[in-house]
């Protein structure tokens, strides 16, 4: 960070909310969609899932930014790996420890982590060429982008497949079972994942024109 | 020989790698625009999960897992390495795409030229590093297995790619809502696909 430029300049803030829309990593950038739509069945995984990343993300750019200068670009890949394994070795250990219910439910997706391309992507993108704390901001607005997308999606995919929000059994307390509601199994089958993501990708372009793909 | 088979098909058709489980989305969604590099691509990851799944295999049950160290010693016995899978797997994994490239390259320089930078790309794919992981969790009997579910992952990814693609190449002359056009399209398509191959899950082999 250069002497003069204050900590949250308006360069910086963008570089913290532009993933939220414009850059988002799931639905503009492509990244990280696999561990998007497999964790995404139930609000809380889905939660901590984002949680993770943020956690990651953010101390991987600054760690890589931090020693960008010492490492060869020939073996760069294998130290952003290295870097980002070792956190994510910390995270599964620590959600083992607190939380373990929820991490059986996200099984191998912690894991996956490690080739979660956002990581990757944002690593070689930004991190290499930039001071920590731009790439520190920078890991956690991606993150963060990639995870309000990951509470979308478990948010509807919980209320509208199993009725509840984070288990409290939202649709019930309101009456919708009386009037004869019921639950959409399909919900919580993964390919509504997909779909579901198509839909939110359909609204932020219908929104956002510039996004729009030429044939 | 009637389990490897029972695996085998399970991996292809049941626990398909894309639409089961979503792994090597990334590269299956920016591949796809046309079939022939989706085959190269596809061809590319059949190989080195054919490969890079028995190896891990080898490395989770002689060095890794409780007990696993046992042929060191008797005092190896309670050792529990597991906690390092993950970097171990990744490394496994660098080192043998480095090594199967440089392998073609050696041996086959025409796959090596029709498969260009996919087999780089691949080190990055999840459906690779996944493979590996639910190996581990599914705690096969024999390498035979591991090697069969292995290959068994890389033919349906491959399948899968191959069928968005075609679609893909179809889809270009038809009047997608605009906001849709792309991205959006390929989600909803790909879901419907998933959609279609839930019907194989009441298969019990």
């Amino acid at each position: 960070m250069s002497d003069k430029e204050p900590l949250f300049s308006t360069r910086n803030i963008k570089l913290l909310t532009n993933p939220l829309n414009d850059e988002n990593p799931i639905t503009v950038q492509v990244l990280g969609i696999c561990s998007a739509l497999a964790v995404t069945a139930k609000l809380k995984p889905s939660i901590v899932m984002a949680i993770s990343v943020v956690v990651v993300m953010a101390v991987s750019n600054v760690v890589i930014s931090l020693v960008r200068k010492r490492v060869p670009p020939r073996i760069r890949i294998i130290v952003q790996l290295t870097v980002i394994a070792s956190m994510v070795i910390l995270v599964d250990q620590f959600l083992k420890a607190f939380a373990y219910d929820v991490s059986r439910q996200l099984s191998v997706f912690v894991g996956l982590i490690i080739t979660n391309c956002i990581i990757m992507g944002r690593l070689e993108a930004f991190a290499l060429g930039n001071k920590p704390w731009p790439s520190f901001l920078d890991g956690v607005g991606n993150a963060a982008g990639y995870g309000v997308i990951l509470i979308i999606v478990g948010f509807f995919r919980e209320l509208l497949g199993s009725g509840e929000l984070l288990g409290y059994p939202v649709l019930e307390k309101i009456g919708l079972y009386n009037i004869g509601y019921e639950d959409n199994g399909l919900m919580i089958l993964s390919p509504m994942a997909l779909i579901t993501v198509g839909i939110i990708i359909w609204v932020q372009r219908y929104k956002n024109r510039i996004l729009i793909e030429d044939k | 020989m009637e389990n490897l088979f029972n695996i085998f098909v399970e991996s292809i058709f049941i626990n398909n790698m894309i639409f089961a489980y979503f792994l090597g989305m990334c590269s299956y969604l920016a591949v796809s625009k046309t079939v022939k590099t989706s085959v190269g691509l596809g061809i590319a990851v059949i190989f080195v999960l054919g490969i890079t799944v028995p190896v891990d295999y080898l490395i989770e049950n002689y060095m890794l897992k409780e007990g696993a160290l046992t042929w060191l010693g008797e005092s190896f016995a309670d050792v529990n390495l597991s906690f390092l899978s993950f970097i171990m797997f990744i490394a496994v994994i660098a080192s043998m795409v480095q090594l199967v490239e440089m392998v073609i390259e050696k041996f086959s320089p025409a796959l090596y030229n029709s498969l260009g930078i996919f087999l780089p790309l691949i080190a990055v794919n999840c459906a690779i590093l996944g493979g590996s992981l639910f190996m581990q969790q599914a705690e096969y009997q024999n390498i035979a297995e591991a090697t069969t579910f292995g290959l068994g992952s890389g033919v349906g990814w491959f399948l899968a790619i191959v069928g968005i693609a075609a679609i893909r190449e179809k889809i270009r002359y038809s009047n997608v809502p605009a906001p849709l056009r792309g991205l959006g399209i390929t989600f909803i398509i790909t879901g419907l696909m998933g959609i279609a191959f839930m019907s194989f899950m009441g298969i019990k082999l």
